[in-house]
């Protein structure tokens, strides 16, 4: 074993040394209770997101078929070409 | 339809449960040792943990075979990485001495056992750097080997 290596294993030692120190209890209630209020979160962000997307669409297609922006013909502001 | 995801989001949980009590306490050691807190009296290393382990549980449908361990001890030090100025002072523990960069990389090289390339990837660092920076923690830890406890009454 080289210089460098046994170093590394006498820190390693050092750091892997467990004192007893408990594991609380509510260790994983305290994770689950976050992830799930995460997991809410990004459902309500996406219903969120999905409800401006449709109302969007809603809204054009309301004023489209109100407006009818197509029933006009574009205005000419080129004046005819004529002896040319 | 409703009745099938609660099923499997309690099926989930379960097995969250499960994942926390098996690595749990090796987590919550690296957590600690990165804190520079006292063992067993961890408040800093538990929040830490439970940032971690909350958005691990909340990715848990979509981990696709991928390691939990991994992808938490990943987040917790992407987390520790961002938030490493407000551990900069020693609260006691074993690696107080150290600058919270030279702890998360020792922890995470000798204590988790990553290889230096694969550190410096999830760092966003040049391994040159991750070398050095374990070089020097090493130097500090095995020139201070026993004053950590004496550590946490010196000012930083």
């Amino acid at each position: 074993m080289s210089l460098p290596d046994r170093k590394e294993a006498e820190v390693r030692r050092l750091l892997v040394q467990r004192t007893a120190e408990p594991v609380p209890a509510d260790l994983a209630e305290r994770a689950l209770a976050d992830g799930a209020r995460l997991l809410r979160r990004r459902r309500v962000l996406r219903t969120v997101l999905w409800g401006v997307v449709l109302a969007g669409l809603l809204a054009l297609t309301a004023w489209s078929l109100a407006a009818r922006p197509w029933s006009e013909p574009p205005p000419t502001t080129t004046p005819p070409a004529v002896d040319w | 339809m409703r009745e099938h995801q609660a099923r499997q989001e309690r099926l989930r949980a379960r097995e969250f449960e499960v994942f926390v009590a098996g690595a749990g306490g090796r987590l919550l050691h690296a957590a600690t040792l990165l804190t520079a807190e006292p063992p067993g009296a961890a408040p800093e290393a538990e929040r830490l943990l439970v940032w971690a382990l909350a958005r691990t549980r909340a990715d848990w449908g979509r981990l696709h075979g991928e390691d939990p361990y991994e992808r938490t001890r990943q987040l917790l030090a992407t987390r520790f990485a961002h938030t490493g100025r407000r551990y900069r002072r020693s609260r006691g523990g074993l690696l107080g001495v150290l600058a919270p960069q030279e702890r998360l990389v020792l922890v995470l090289r000798l204590h988790e056992g990553v290889g230096e390339e694969q550190v410096a990837a999830g760092l966003g660092l040049p391994v040159e750097r991750v070398r050095a920076l374990h070089t020097r923690a090493m130097a500090t830890v095995l020139s201070r080997p026993r004053e950590d406890a004496r550590a946490a009454h010196e000012p930083a």
